[in-house]
């Protein structure tokens, strides 16, 4: 419980950095300002008396509205307390309208755009980082048995192929499956037009997510097994572990009891980074696989130059890593009761 | 690791000569000494400011085929695809014929064509010099079989006029309507102007192969007028790594995105892990609130998006690559290194030498700065070594959502011009393979220097 209050002031901090990053350009205010302007100047516009006036006149009552409604909500005060009530709507997820995108329901609301987005990044990104982590578990432990074979050398020599990001792998892989040997979709989320009927639908989004998950699991894959490995060895070799040996316990035992129980620790602190640097390698992955997920959301952000989406996803960005942390923390002191003590 | 353990002196050259004990960290050297030598070369041979103009100039590469793979692609391929050929044929005062009241001039270059494919473009750029009207001329070309084909009578338009023939529709007509007439069965392709010129009159597509020559008439109206005709024949391969949409050579960019890439990234990680190792060791060192303030902040940057947040800010702000660095060393100097890098100073403050520094009245900056960073260094420097290619990948990755400087040529630029040109989907392979292939190369020599350094100054690790 205070970890997550903590953990809320650090969101909160971040978020305010954000704001002020995106504000040192005037972007924020830019948002506001455009925002308030278009609303009077579409009031006015709707009022027949208006019309009558000369354009001095129009001209000027713009001007006293605009001024009045910036005292009402107050952006007419200097930064730091301005700032606050950026905060205020960040933190509410109050992210205010797109400049030219909607979302696929037609909604121009920011935070529609963005949560209709975020299951797809989900649903892709938690499948790959927990297929990995599983993954790596359990051939890291096979390897660790077999430590000096044939496998263990070649795990080794090949851990430095890990440094190429994920979202590389699958230029390679688009380039093989998709222009060479034509057999798996480039990119996107389903066919078009999408299959009708629940089935087709779930195997047509399984089929282009192959080759993004694959390129994730390819690229993290030997570097991963070597770490786990390396985790397991050096526990195997405690006295404790020893001693296990000795009173004829299985190899089976032995793994469940006395190595994966203390390698957990390190384990899960590996899973937490890779599950932290996932939300931002899942923004490249997701642009050159055409994923719609939040990660094209920015890309196009970009590509319009909309600037309140791309404030606001970073803001989401912000929490979702927090999320993280505070999940994390939890499945910490689960596997660990020290952590629980010192809490 | 006990603090003893990170005891040990290290020489440049004692280092070097572990390193080289490695197969990989000979590899990694290698690789590394290769760039060297070609980065060397790149900002010798080629200045930085002319290479930049040069690459952003929209006419300097005019003569160059579009779209182009490298010359060597041929090897994959057991098609001979077509080089540019590039005739150059003059007319003046020493080929010219008094015929009635004009003059009349006459010139031919032989070529020989022998590829198995087409042309991929014809443009002849004039560079005439007159004084009261402008030349007329006409362009044949005679093919192997005897044929002779006008190409096209044209009176130039000004001193230096362009005629893109490839892209003269009339032509084009005129062309379709004469082939059919020569072949009698019906032909199930279309033909351009390139096809029509080089094919075999037959009902399949074949190259007629043999000597060609181009013959270009002109009537001059002064015997000081003369006129260059310079006639391209576009070529589908050019250059060591082709050429882009723009028809511009590739390894251009592919040259200078090393320096560029290479100091992007060994200065932000350099200069993050140094600016890291000294936060972490005050941290560790004063302890207390110092050391309070700095962990909450670790853990504010930890959930600080920094792509995210990079996007934004060359997006807003539109940084060149080195303001851009600066703002990557600020998003990550209080990164998780810090942790790690604490944790060892805490157990090197503990050691009898500190111990002793202090009593002879050594100021905390003395220890931090002479004592402890010194010796913490060596555990730290695999890790800097080895994150190196993150930095470049980062580039890339900036280069990729296009919020990067354009006119600054990266690799990453490279393949985002390729992505945005859709050389994935129309097959324009090598423009994605080059410059990955060098990233790769760049992030693998880099990343096995480190896992070697990590050996050496972790020795433990030897034995695993």
């Amino acid at each position: 419980m205070k970890r997550s209050l903590t953990l809320f002031l650090t969101v909160v901090v971040a978020v305010y950095l954000t704001i002020v990053i995106a504000n040192a350009g005037g972007y924020v205010d830019k948002i506001v300002e455009t925002e308030l302007m278009s609303n009077i100047v579409m009031r006015f516009k709707d009022d027949p008396s208006f019309r009558n006036l000369s354009e001095a006149q129009q001209k000027e009552l713009i001007e006293s509205r605009f001024k009045y409604e910036m005292k009402r909500r107050g952006l007419d005060m200097p930064f730091p307390i301005r700032s606050m009530y950026h905060l205020r709507d960040a933190i509410t997820l109050n992210l205010g309208r797109a400049m030219y995108m909607t979302s696929d329901s037609g909604s121009a609301l920011v935070r529609n755009i963005i949560l209709e987005r975020l299951p797809v990044t989900v649903l892709l990104f938690t499948t790959a980082t927990v297929v990995n982590f599983f993954l790596h578990l359990f051939l890291g432990l096979r390897l660790s048995r077999k430590y000096g074979s044939f496998w263990d050398k070649l795990v080794i020599a090949l851990s430095p192929t890990s440094v190429i990001p994920g979202w590389f792998y699958g230029i390679f892989m688009i380039m093989i499956f998709y222009s060479w040997l034509h057999i798996l979709p480039a990119g996107g989320l389903v066919d078009y037009p999408p299959p009708s009927g629940a089935i087709p639908y779930f195997l047509s989004v399984l089929k282009h997510m192959i080759l993004p998950l694959a390129s994730w699991i390819i690229a993290s894959l030997f570097l991963g097994i070597y770490q786990e490995r390396t985790f397991f060895l050096i526990y195997s070799t405690e006295d404790y572990v020893e001693v296990a040996k000795a009173k004829g316990l299985t190899p089976r035992q032995i793994e469940n009891r006395y190595l994966l129980r203390p390698a957990l620790p390190p384990v899960i602190t590996g899973f937490a980074l890779s599950v932290i640097s996932s939300w931002t390698g899942a923004i490249v992955t997701e642009a050159v696989f055409n994923w719609p997920g939040l990660g094209q959301v920015i890309s196009q952000a970009i590509s319009y130059f909309d600037a309140p989406v791309i404030v606001g996803v970073t803001v989401v960005y912000a929490y979702l890593l927090a999320i993280t942390v505070l999940a994390l923390d939890i499945i910490y002191a689960m596997v660990d009761p020290r952590m629980k003590i010192q809490g | 690791m006990k603090g003893q353990e990170i005891i040990s002196e290290y020489s440049f050259r004692g280092i070097l000569k572990e390193v080289l004990s490695y197969k990989a960290g000979v590899a990694a050297l290698i690789i590394l000494a290769l760039f060297g030598i070609l980065i060397l070369y790149t900002v010798i041979a080629m200045p930085y400011d002319e290479t930049i103009a040069l690459w952003n100039s929209s006419t300097a590469f005019l003569k160059n085929p579009r779209n182009a793979e490298p010359l060597w692609w041929n090897i994959f391929s057991n098609k001979k695809k077509p080089r540019n050929i590039e005739l150059q044929i003059e007319i003046n005062s020493s080929n010219l014929v008094q015929e009635g009241s004009i003059l009349k001039g006459e010139a031919k270059k032989d070529f020989v064509f022998d590829y198995d494919d087409f042309p991929t473009e014809l443009n002849i750029f004039f560079k005439a010099n007159y004084k009261r009207s402008a030349p007329l001329v006409r362009i044949y070309l005679l093919r192997p079989d005897g044929d002779k084909i006008l190409l096209k009578e044209h009176e130039l338009r000004s001193q230096d006029d362009t005629l893109y023939l490839s892209n003269d529709f009339s032509l084009e007509n005129r062309l379709d309507t004469y082939v059919r007439s020569k072949i009698s069965e019906s032909i199930d392709f279309s033909i351009t102007t390139t096809r029509a010129l080089f094919m075999r009159y037959t009902n399949k597509l074949e190259i007629l192969k043999g000597n060609y020559s181009l013959i270009i008439e002109a009537e001059l109206n002064n015997r000081e007028d003369s006129l260059i005709a310079d006639a391209v024949f576009y070529g589908s391969v050019y250059g060591i790594a082709g050429t882009d949409h723009l028809r511009r050579p590739i390894h251009i960019a592919l040259l200078w995105g090393a320096p560029l890439d290479l100091s992007f990234g060994l200065g932000a990680s350099l200069s993050i892990t140094i600016i890291q190792l000294i936060i972490a060791t005050i941290s560790g060192w004063f302890g207390g609130w110092t050391d309070a303030l700095i962990q909450r902040l670790t853990e504010i940057y930890m959930v600080l998006p920094f792509l995210p947040i990079m996007i934004m800010i060359s997006l807003f702000y539109k940084l060149s690559l080195w303001s851009l660095l600066i703002v990557v060393v600020l998003l990550s100097m209080f990164g998780f290194g810090i942790k790690t890098t604490r944790a060892l100073v805490l157990q090197v403050k503990t050691l009898p030498y500190i111990e002793s520094a202090q009593t002879y009245g050594a100021s905390s900056w003395r220890i931090i700065f002479l004592y402890i960073i010194p010796k913490i260094l060596p555990p730290v420097v695999p890790g800097l070594v080895a994150s190196v290619p993150v930095y470049v990948f980062l580039e890339a990755i900036l280069a990729l959502f296009g919020v990067l400087d354009p006119t600054q040529p990266t690799w990453g630029r490279i393949i985002e011009d390729a992505f945005s040109n859709g050389a994935l989907y129309k097959g324009y392979f090598y423009w994605v393979l080059i410059p990955s292939f060098l990233l790769i190369l760049t992030a693998i020599s880099f990343s096995l220097l480190g896992f070697v350094l990590d050996r050496i100054v972790n020795p433990k690790l030897k034995e695993l």
